[in-house]
């Protein structure tokens, strides 16, 4: 299948986007409309109709979906049961002993499959692997049909330490195969062959529990794009920032959790190759939260250990996305002490912020920049319900004016500048956590409301450039389309290094190469090349954390995996411990294919450009308690090489971009703007 | 006031980074996996007259809420007097004294004065739990200790660094004294670069908002906590609360010790009398008054997390020196429980002399203890020795909106608890089973979370085990009505025989063979309210799931 024609279409919480490159003639097209819940299928075919799209002439459609997603965190989930090794059903409610949070005793805990669906059998293995107990193939049989009977449409079966030894596992699912109505049969090690068992079990639980959801949603999908003539497949992007067939996503579904942040992750990584921007800082503000990554050489951070909420690990390799908190719905309020707090309380979606005019009351971030100038006040009177911006200036004096001793404008500024210094405050956290100064690196702000507060953000960081892409409310779209195919195994080995010879790991890794190849041969979607990216986690014996050591090829000796191991935790924690041996936890592969390149240089048309760069409006907007007179940009008139300084405004359909006063901005490769801040290099 | 709310506002958001900078910096780098992944450390800003604790990083294990304070301001005290060494720039002074405003001796404290313009600003300390300190046991925590130097090395506030360079003379006496000591200097240097992390964005705040107004906002901060914390406990009826909490034994001797507490509540100030207490203990779970005050200020932060922690929030609580009790030991008390159980204790007191003027804030007692159960042998296999730790979670209390949690961490801690497959990869051990321990959550209207039952064999060689847990002869608090948790219990299983530890929850070195099993069941927490109103529905669920 070539990829002359691509469909990329995002599902995010409020927005349905879709974007689409003609490869042949470059010609761009975008559509943005709401998300349709109940089933986002709907979404999808009318951002289509928008779009004006034949489906007949396109070869491929890339798609972001949040259903995982939404299913395990509103527990929408298909009725599972678990089968799980004699003595241990509990694992999956104990956790590991912790609490919501870690200041007050309250809080709960829903596990994914309630106890009376958690069935035992005996069987036991040791930790190298040894069997100690037999498989009990008749007590499985009737847990099997208990689960049946129980109506139960999806089956998890998980035994301890199968990482090890997956025999009883893939016997166990053999016979359930043979019993079950459908194909619903998740085995532990199968979508991460690691040691932890909570970590895994709930990985696996997670996985069966909205296989059933998916798989149906996709095929109705493609129903619905095969009845409009689509002769091609649809692939589904993955948490890790790869795509995988539609007729395979379902299998491992767990990994679709985190499909939206990792895809726009991999535009901006991207983006930021193509402009010659390899180290960028990623934030992705939307209505409710702000998601930060840390991109590196151009690639995007993988991690194995997301938790998508309190005691719910995904323990799949995913894009190192990060939720930092704050939003434009977040909600600001003046607490005991007499201080102005913004969030964690948040108007979300819906109501949203006073300004959305869908009945919010709460003064809020997009309230606080509605009453500042930086988004556009003519908005107001487009949407429903008639709110004006006198009535968002009454709510900003009684509630934070008025205790904080400030007029409303005043107490507006006060919101965005406290919420800056905690954001700025969390991506350096979460830059310094990775071992990053974020000053080397620049900003790329996407999603709604990112590129207002970018600029701010990045003064406060000391991060010298931002990156603001020519799409920035559609970059999760954007992802859908430039991604790879990309299939990820890990195996945990847990073998000290130095005496035995390494031939284990050899054999692990072209285990893992021929497995991906395989998925890849499946898929049948036209790649560039394939790409394999080896690696091992390694400790020092007596440790309980790891470090990633990369690896050039699946052959490495001894003294490369030791040489290497040394040199990744010198980097990481500046200390040498030549006297103590270390060990391979796991070993990973990641199989890619690489897609053929797609050009964004039509991301903004250059019919619509225009010679200079003239402003379509100006307004008052206020920096430092003062009003500016602000030129206001249309940004799809903004010539190829349009350069000006702040203040300034650029507004465009999908986000609004603030560069206050101090700031310049230059034009960069594919319609990129780029803000200096205080005009630097 | 000069100085506006809004710069105020980024000012406490700035103090608040350079403490979390420092936690995040300290675990990266230590090596001790009680660090690194147990995140059993703190890190804070201490006021230069006084050690008033400024702020502290939010990352920090609950137990060492407020407790630097005490060590910074004895450390100032003794500087004064002569008793310490007089400070330089980018010295660090080391201690762990426990009667000198600390814990146990395994929680080892630095210190460093932060200068600005030649003037001591303020310092800056951070307390890591070091995996050893020498002593009779490996890990420190020995539950039949008498004395303090049975428990490991005592350091009085020396400096370690000065200026800057590492003495190799202290440094040589510390490593003679510990067990593996030769990864302490992994820990060490972590430890010191934490505070020069701290030191570094201190500056930069400084420097970008000036001394002066830094200064005026931390005392403006500080008054504003204050305010808080007293609007909040005037939720609190004025009048007086009582409550007592029992924990087991000593260790040495097999009789309960009474924590008795007296609340008196009027206007913006609740006063904590302890004097009733029982006398200080022969065994270890004598407390020191740093950790008994720190102890009353995490109880009080879990009932109102949302007052940021500082001095100004802990002005409003009085604690009166329980002098003759076993919670203001001295020296040579030996005092290892103190951080881990006796701390637990306290809280409790709290949590139940609060939770009839404060039903909406506050739980039944929740299991309220770390589950420590140790296992040192040799591993005839590998050849090698080893020391396994199993530390447990137990139930939450219920509280006015719903059930305990099942399983939660101690009171005082944050931290995971091991994987079983991770313990029997490293462990001559076999789990038989790991699972919730039925009917022992304490009924009431809102149920006592489950505690945790486990039971586990040693395969090879001999092995001794070791409990310092609690709860094992009165479980959890019920409140309002609500029925206490189950107890904990403890039962070494020989073939057919069961030996349980005479004083239930604690003894030391139990000789092991392979073969003989450890059986382990947590508390329940305390349930919350007359059980006879609990809806039907919830019943109907509870043993539908075999949960009563």
């Amino acid at each position: 299948m070539a990829r002359d024609r691509i469909i990329g279409v995002d599902v995010g919480g409020t927005f349905t986007d879709l974007v689409t490159i003609d490869g042949a003639s470059g010609g761009l097209r975008i559509a943005k409309t709401p998300t349709t819940l109940d089933n986002q299928a709907f979404g999808v075919i009318k951002a289509l109709s928008i779009a004006e799209i034949d489906l007949a002439d396109v070869d491929l459609i890339v798609h972001g979906t949040t259903t995982t997603t939404n299913a395990v965190l509103e527990r929408k989930l298909s009725k599972t049961g678990l089968i799980t090794t004699a003595g241990f059903r509990d694992v999956l409610e104990l956790g590991r002993r912790t609490r919501p949070q870690p200041y007050g005793m309250t809080g709960q805990f829903f596990p994914i499959i309630p106890r009376d669906l958690r069935l035992e059998v005996a069987e036991r293995m040791d930790a190298n692997g040894h069997v100690l107990t037999p498989l009990d193939e008749t007590a499985l049989r009737e847990a099997v049909g208990t689960l049946i009977d129980a109506g139960c449409e999806a089956l998890v079966i998980h035994f301890l330490h199968a990482y090890a030894n997956p025999t009883h596992e893939l016997r166990a699912a053999e016979i359930a195969a043979e019993l079950w109505p459908n194909s619903y049969i998740t085995t532990g090690h199968s979508l991460l062959s690691e040691t932890r068992e909570f970590e895994r079990g709930v990985t696996a639980a997670v996985n069966a529990s909205v296989q059933p959801l998916l798989e149906r949603y996709v095929t109705r999908l493609r129903n619905e794009l095969t009845g409009k003539s689509y002769q091609g497949d649809v692939l589904v992007m993955n948490g890790n920032g790869g795509m995988v067939s539609s007729q395979l996503v379902a299998r491992e579904a767990a990994k679709t959790v985190m499909s939206g942040p990792a895809s726009g992750v991999m535009a901006a990584a991207y983006t930021g190759v193509r402009a010659g921007e390899e180290n960028l800082l990623t934030y992705d503000m939307g209505g409710t939260s702000t998601d930060v990554a840390l991109i590196r050489n151009g690639t995007p951070p993988i991690s194995n250990e997301i938790e998508i909420e309190y005691a719910m690990p995904i323990h799949v390799p995913m894009v190192d996305v990060r939720t930092v908190g704050a939003g434009g719905g977040s909600i600001a309020s003046v607490n005991a002490a007499g201080l102005l707090e913004v969030g964690p309380a948040s108007a979300g979606a819906d109501p949203g912020p006073i300004c959305y005019g869908k009945g919010g009351t709460d003064p809020t971030i997009s309230d606080a920049n509605m009453l500042l100038g930086r988004l556009n006040p003519d908005k107001l009177n487009a949407v429903a319900g008639g709110i004006g911006q006198g009535q968002i200036a009454q709510v900003f004096l009684d509630r934070l004016g008025t205790p904080l001793g400030v007029d409303a404008q005043q107490a507006a500024e006060a919101v965005i500048r406290v919420a800056n210094a905690k954001m700025a405050g969390a991506i350096r956290m979460v830059s310094l956590s990775l071992g990053a100064d974020p000053r080397d690196f620049a900003l790329f702000a996407f999603g709604g409301a990112g590129p207002l507060h970018a600029a701010d953000l990045a003064r406060e960081l000391g991060v010298p450039r931002v990156l603001i892409p020519a799409r920035p409310g559609m970059t999760n779209a954007l992802g859908c389309i430039v991604a790879d195919l990309r299939h990820d195994y890990v195996q945990t080995v847990n073998q000290p290094l130095g005496e035995d010879d390494v031939s284990v790991i050899h054999d692990v890794f072209a285990g893992q190469v021929a497995a991906g190849e395989a998925a890849l041969a499946k898929e049948n979607v036209t790649i560039q090349e394939i790409r394999k990216v080896f690696s091992v986690d390694m400790q020092f014996l007596g440790q309980s954390h790891v470090v990633r050591v990369p690896l050039e090829h699946a052959t490495p000796s001894a003294a490369d995996l030791r040489t290497g191991f040394e040199a990744v935790y010198w980097t990481r924690f500046k200390v040498e411990l030549p006297k103590i041996r270390a060990r391979i936890v796991t070993v990973n592969t990641s199989v890619i294919g690489v897609s053929t390149p797609v050009d964004l240089a039509c991301l903004i048309d250059p019919a619509g450009r225009r010679d200079t760069a003239t402003p379509a409006n100006h307004r008052a907007v206020i920096f430092d308690g003062k009003p500016h007179e602000t030129a206001v940009y249309w940004r799809d008139h903004l010539p190829a090489d349009a350069a000006f300084d702040g203040p300034a405004i650029v507004e465009q359909l999908d986000s609004t971009i603030l560069i206050p006063p101090g700031d310049t901005v230059t034009s960069g490769a594919d319609g990129n703007l780029i803000i200096h801040i205080g005009g630097a290099a | 006031m000069s100085i506006d709310p809004i710069t105020l506002s980024v000012i406490q958001a700035g103090l608040q980074q350079v403490c979390d900078e420092m936690d995040l910096s300290f675990s990266r780098a230590a090596f001790s996996p009680v660090i690194a992944e147990a995140n059993d450390r703190s890190d804070g800003i201490y006021d230069a007259k006084d050690g008033a604790l400024v702020a502290q990083g939010a990352g920090g294990l609950p137990v060492f809420v407020g407790t630097m304070q005490y060590s910074t301001r004895v450390l100032i005290e003794m500087i004064a007097a002569g008793t310490a060494a007089a400070p330089r720039p980018n010295d660090i002074y080391i201690v762990n004294d426990p009667y000198l405003g600390g814990t146990h001796l395994m929680d080892v404290r630095f210190a460093k004065p932060f200068y600005r313009g030649g003037k001591i600003f303020c310092w800056l300390s951070n307390t890591g739990h070091w995996p050893d300190t020498g002593g009779a046991v490996p890990g420190g925590f020995s539950a039949s200790a008498t004395s303090v130097e049975q428990e490991g090395l005592r350091l009085p506030p020396v400096r370690l660094f000065k200026e800057g360079v590492l003495d190799p003379e202290i440094y040589s006496i510390i490593c003679s004294n510990i067990r593996v000591a030769d990864q302490r200097i992994g820990d060490v240097k972590a430890q010191a670069a934490a505070l020069m992390v701290g030191e570094d964005r201190l500056n930069a705040l400084l420097d970008r908002y000036g001394d002066d107004v830094v200064q005026e906002a931390i005392a403006e901060l500080r008054r504003r906590a204050e305010t808080q914390m007293r609007k909040l406990i005037d939720e609190i009826p004025d009048g007086t609360y009582t409550s007592t909490a029992w924990i087991d034994s000593d260790g040495v001797v097999n009789e309960p010790l009474a924590i008795r507490l007296k609340i008196e509540k009027t206007a913006g100030h609740l006063q904590f009398d302890f004097s009733d207490s029982s006398p200080p203990c022969m065994g270890p779970m004598n407390s020191v008054l740093a950790t008994t005050l720190s102890s009353v200020y995490l109880a009080m932060r879990h009932i109102f997390p949302e007052v940021p922690i500082s001095a100004g929030a802990f002005a409003p609580l009085e604690v009166l020196r329980p002098t003759g009790t076993f919670l203001d030991a001295q020296y040579p008390r030996p005092v290892s429980g103190c951080a881990a159980e006796v701390s637990q204790r306290i809280a409790e007191a709290v949590f139940a002399a609060l939770v009839a003027p404060l039903p909406g804030r506050v739980t039944a007692a929740p299991a309220g203890t770390s589950g420590n159960f140790a296992l040192g042998g040799h591993d005839p296999e590998t050849g090698r020795d080893y020391v396994m730790y199993q530390l447990s979670g137990g139930g939450y209390g219920g509280n006015a909106d719903h059930d305990g949690i099942t399983n939660g961490c101690s009171t005082i801690g944050i931290s995971k608890a091991p994987p079983i497959e991770i313990m029997e990869q490293n462990f001559p051990v076999l789990y038989h089973r790991y699972a919730m321990r039925e009917g022992s959550g304490g009924a009431g209207m809102f149920r006592g979370g489950l505690g945790l039952e486990y039971e586990v064999e040693l395969r090879r060689g001999r092995a001794t085990a070791s409990f310092v847990m609690d709860h094992g002869r009165f479980g959890p608090q019920g409140a309002l009505g609500g029925a206490d948790g189950a107890v904990n219990e403890v039962e070494i299983k020989r073939g057919d025989k069961v030996y349980t530890p005479e004083h239930l929850s604690k003894e030391q070195d139990i000789a092991l063979s392979a073969g003989d099993r450890v059986c382990v069941r947590t508390p329940g927490g305390g349930g919350y309210g007359d059980p006879s109103k609990r809806d039907p529905e919830r019943i109907a669920v509870d043993k539908r799931l075999g949960r009563i």
